[in-house]
């Protein structure tokens, strides 16, 4: 707690009026930004190390996905640095006004460990492009490439004190952002529970602005006139990626009646497919879950499904005799109300459920806290728009699942969070609007 | 004034502020003053040619004189060949079509990176062919040239178009394509940033581009051509033409395969521009032209600071902006003091060979501006203006004339109401500030204006009345790649850089797609 309150000193000096930071042209900022995507770009494979040694992510993917999406959502908001533009505004009477988009101040970011480097990146980039000094927690689980950033940040040539890292843990470090009198504005990535405990802790000190991105348990539906085998790889990806460790993942699988036990069929031979081993290897499909706690959770939740009498059709169980690996696992006759289909499991275990109406597929899709994603497989284009308006989540996919990119707004509906990520719309959450009305002579159009 | 940058005085002007903490880090590397010429032909599919005819023209050294090399002389067989080129790139599923937003982007960083690389090359190049002091074209033009490709690669994937709630059971949104074949006329002044201007806002949309590049000035641009390569655009994305105005300009203009042009230039030719493009195919069409630009002086300004900036809002570039302060209005009360003291300024001036560090002022472009800015000196002497200093050439050989300073200039005489695009300033009187306003807004341009007060209510009526597409209050000459820039009136149609100069190089579609019930 003692050095997120000196993080904190260094970032409110950071942010002073004067400072080189707050001082500096925007086009400068954006600057700074694609020399970090550069540096980024040379360190690409200790970084994708980092990230697979320490978040057992398989490396392949670490190095062309994670890293890949680190260095272009950087140059992305780089690119929107000096373009951060207020208006002029025609108001009654004689008055010149305007609006600055001024940074909102000293941020506090908590981030996850299930995509380290690109969480760190997706908080500190807008932050940054719009001019606040940040502190970033990272996950305990996960704490190594976001320190290894520090570095290149100072290299790139960040004043100091415009970004403060300080590993730690929830309970001590995280609250203490959460609660503390001198921070403007928190983002957090994590769980709804720990969502819920910030946007509390906010409201009970100094009401920083929150913003969100929470659980989700998307429901990605497969309709008769889908194409069968894209729907069947999208749906397996959709859930098995990084372990089954994505906020996004496809979880609830509401297939078509006359097409279920064919998608069934071909989603346990997937499954099977999968290689489990060391990440680090190649022609290694699936890696650890992060720590014991999802471990256990994760088997926790698999025996609810055994016990409350959904269909194992595969895996089921642990893994191998050291680490935290546990089998592709898939259920079939899923029904609502079961835990599995209701609770977030965060583990490689696909539900796939049976559906026969448009209308009833909707109601039940949107029967959930939460909001995240959710997709739709069809041919049809009145159905695929249907969805897109009926679906009650942040992102809708049509006929594709997990696709993301830094120019798309990202976050939830509902329980799965407040606000949005990325996109000219991430860009509002570190701003603050002030209007600056003056009085002249005489005004004219 | 650039002994004024050296010294780090707080009289630098603001354009050279910036670029000049850099240099004060790293110092200007010294200019090759012959550099080698590696390109002077067409340049389209990132090949390059002859002229169809095979003929060649002269671009020459202004400083001396001298021819530096031939070049070849691109007309309408090259501009056919460079659409049919510039069309084939643009075709649906084209690998320029098809290309992500944000590699539009990278490529224009990456081009970016490259001259940034080629920087004092490219430097030199420029002063060679244009004039101008080479500390200027690496510190203002270069970097110039590198921000306004870097701004316009961050937008390229940022250009959003709508979906829009519309009655009835619909899904509307609109797709802001790219306009297509984009025509680029651009001048000798600010050889390398015209051309930034012009390729950042039409590449970052993923248009493709036809440029006809000034006779006077071809060479840096066809140097850049070769980085375009370099950069990775794909051929027949960016074609560069060098030759002349009446036969490729021409052409080009009136091309019935060439969906918008954009010219920068005099107005005269702008009225044959926008007539060709209607006498064609309606090509859409942009113009950024002369100006005459006010420069008002209240008495309560800053009087060291308003004699600095009027004599660089005039002097700049050797006269040869267009929006230069070109008609410098001082209040009655300052008139004789701010008079005396920027005849002593333009005195000082330091007119030579543009490759020397001391230079402050190089050549004149070529003969014909030459003689034109000659011809007006000695209209004004006629008309009665009050010749205070300078008024010649200043020196046997080149194209360089002496800082000349008008004073007692009256509205009507025609060195207050024509562009004379050289180094020669006219400073009138005023009363009122009602009066100068309206004195202000009786021209037929409109391209660019100033005042200088340190009262608020002044400078936020002067600003609001004055009808020009830039106010500069209390500075002069500040560009930014972010900021808009263009004309009211006979100065031009359309606006440049910033997310305005995207508007121009984009065609809204409107997609509307019948749904089965629509909800909020």
């Amino acid at each position: 707690e003692n050095i997120i309150f000196k993080a904190v000193k260094a970032a409110r000096k950071a942010f002073e009026l004067g400072s080189t930071w707050r001082t500096m042209d925007a086009s400068e900022r954006g600057r700074l930004l694609n020399k970090l995507a550069d540096l980024v770009e040379r360190d690409r494979l200790i970084l994708a190390t980092m990230e697979t040694i320490d978040g057992g992510k398989l490396f392949s993917t670490a190095y062309l996905m994670d890293l890949g999406a680190c260095i272009k959502t950087l140059r992305y908001c780089a690119g929107w640095a000096d373009k951060i533009q207020g208006r002029t505004v025609p108001m009654d009477g004689n008055f010149f006004t305007f609006t600055r988009h001024e940074p909102i101040g000293v941020c506090g970011q908590i981030i996850p460990w299930n995509f380290p480097l690109v969480m760190f990146i997706w908080k500190i980039a807008p932050a940054l492009c719009c001019g606040n000094t940040v502190v970033v927690k990272p996950a305990e689980q996960t704490p190594l490439s976001a320190l290894y950033m520090g570095s290149l940040i100072k290299e790139a040539g960040f004043p100091p004190g415009v970004v403060n890292i300080v590993p730690g843990f929830g309970p001590t470090a995280g609250a203490a952002i959460s609660h503390h009198m001198d921070i403007d504005k928190i983002a957090f990535t994590g769980s709804t529970e720990v969502g819920k405990l910030i946007k509390e802790a906010a409201g009970k000190t100094n009401l920083k602005r929150v913003t969100l991105e929470l659980g989700g348990k998307s429901p990605n539906i497969i309709f008769a006139d889908a194409d069968l085998d894209a729907a069947v790889e999208f749906a397996h990806i959709g859930l098995f990626y990084h372990q089954g460790q994505c906020c996004i993942a496809g979880s609830r699988i509401f297939v078509e009646e006359p097409i279920y036990d064919e998608f069934v069929r071909r989603s346990i031979e997937r499954a099977k497919k999968n290689t489990l081993g060391d990440p680090l290897k190649p022609g290694v499909q699936q890696g650890p879950q992060i720590d014991k706690e999802q471990y256990n959770k994760i088997l926790d939740l698999i025996e609810s499904g055994k016990k409350e009498g959904a269909k194992l059709e595969c895996g089921g169980g642990p893994w191998g005799d050291k680490g935290y690996f546990i089998q592709p696992t898939v259920f079939s006759n899923v029904t609502d109300d079961m835990r599995i289909a209701k609770e977030e499991i965060f583990g490689p275990v696909q539900q796939i459920m049976k559906f026969k109406t448009v209308d009833e597929v909707i109601k039940r899709a949107n029967n959930t806290t939460y909001g995240l994603a959710a997709a739709v497989f069809t041919k049809d284009i009145d159905k695929a728009l249907t969805f897109a308006a009926a679906l009650q989540a942040g992102t809708v996919w049509v006929n594709c699942y997990s696709a993301l990119s830094a120019q798309c707004p990202f976050g939830g509906f509902k329980m799965s969070g407040n606000g949005r990520e990325m996109g000219e719309y991430g860009l509002h959450e570190y701003t603050e609007v002030k209007t600056v009305t003056i009085k002249i002579p005489q005004k004219n159009s | 004034m650039l002994r004024a940058v050296v010294r780090g005085s707080r009289l630098c002007p603001a354009l050279l502020r910036a670029p000049f903490s850099a240099a004060a880090a790293s110092p200007i590397p010294a200019p090759n003053p012959r550099p080698d010429i590696a390109y002077n032909k067409i340049f389209i599919n990132n090949e390059w040619h002859d002229a169809v005819s095979k003929k060649t023209f002269p671009t020459i050294n202004p400083s001396t004189g001298e021819v530096i090399c031939q070049v070849a002389e691109g007309d309408k067989a090259d501009v056919d060949k460079a659409v049919k080129a510039a069309k084939a790139a643009f075709q649906l599923g084209s690998p320029w079509r098809r290309m992500d937003a944000s590699h539009r982007g990278k490529l224009l960083n990456r081009l970016a990176d490259l001259i940034e690389r080629d920087r004092a090359y490219l430097a030199a190049l420029e002063t060679l062919d244009n004039g101008k002091p080479y500390a200027i074209s690496y510190l203002v033009d270069l970097d110039m040239v590198v921000k306004c490709l870097r701004y316009f690669a961050g937008w390229s994937d940022k250009f959003h178009g709508k979906t829009i709630p519309m009655d009835g059971d619909f899904f509307c949104y609109t797709r802001h394509e790219p306009v297509g074949v984009c025509g680029q006329i651009i001048p000798w002044n600010f050889p390398l940033l015209m051309q930034a201007w012009k390729l950042g806002p039409a590449l970052a949309t993923g248009n493709v581009v036809v440029m006809k590049v000034a006779e006077q000035t071809p060479l840096s641009a066809l140097y850049v051509a070769s980085l375009i390569k370099e950069a990775g655009f794909p051929p027949g994305v960016v074609n560069i033409i060098p030759g002349y105005g009446p036969t490729a300009g021409a052409a080009i203009s009136s091309h019935m395969d060439i969906d918008k042009v954009a010219f920068t230039g005099s107005t005269e030719v702008g009225h044959l521009i926008q007539k060709a493009a209607a006498e064609s195919n309606l090509k859409r069409v942009t113009l950024e032209l002369g100006g005459k630009s006010p420069n008002i002086i209240m008495s309560d300004a800053d009087m060291d600071w308003a004699v600095d900036q009027a004599h660089f809002a005039l002097f700049f570039n050797q006269g040869q902006c267009c929006c230069a302060g070109s008609r410098t209005y001082v209040q009655e009360d300052i008139y004789n003091e701010f008079v005396e003291r920027s005849v002593e300024k333009a005195k000082a001036r330091v007119v030579g060979n543009p490759f020397d560090f001391k230079t402050e002022q190089g050549p004149q472009v070529d003969e014909d501006q030459f003689k034109k800015i000659l011809g007006y000196i000695s209209t004004g002497q006629r008309e009665g203006a009050k010749l205070l200093c300078g008024g010649s050439a200043a020196a046997d050989r080149g194209y360089f004339i002496q800082p000349t300073v008008f004073g007692d200039v009256q509205d009507n005489m025609t060195i207050a109401r024509e562009e004379i695009f050289g180094p020669v300033m006219q400073i009138l009187k005023f009363k009122t500030i009602e009066e100068v306003i309206e004195r202000a807004n009786d021209s037929k341009y409109g391209l660019a204006a100033a005042v200088f007060t340190k009262d608020l209510d002044k400078a936020n009526f002067v600003s609001q009345s004055l009808r020009t597409g830039t106010v500069w209050i209390n500075c002069y000459n500040v560009f930014g790649a972010q900021a808009p820039f263009g004309g009211y009136k006979a100065s031009g149609k359309g606006r440049e850089l910033g997310e305005y100069g995207l508007e121009a190089y984009m065609e809204v579609k409107n997609v509307t797609i019948k749904i089965p019930q629509k909800n909020s």
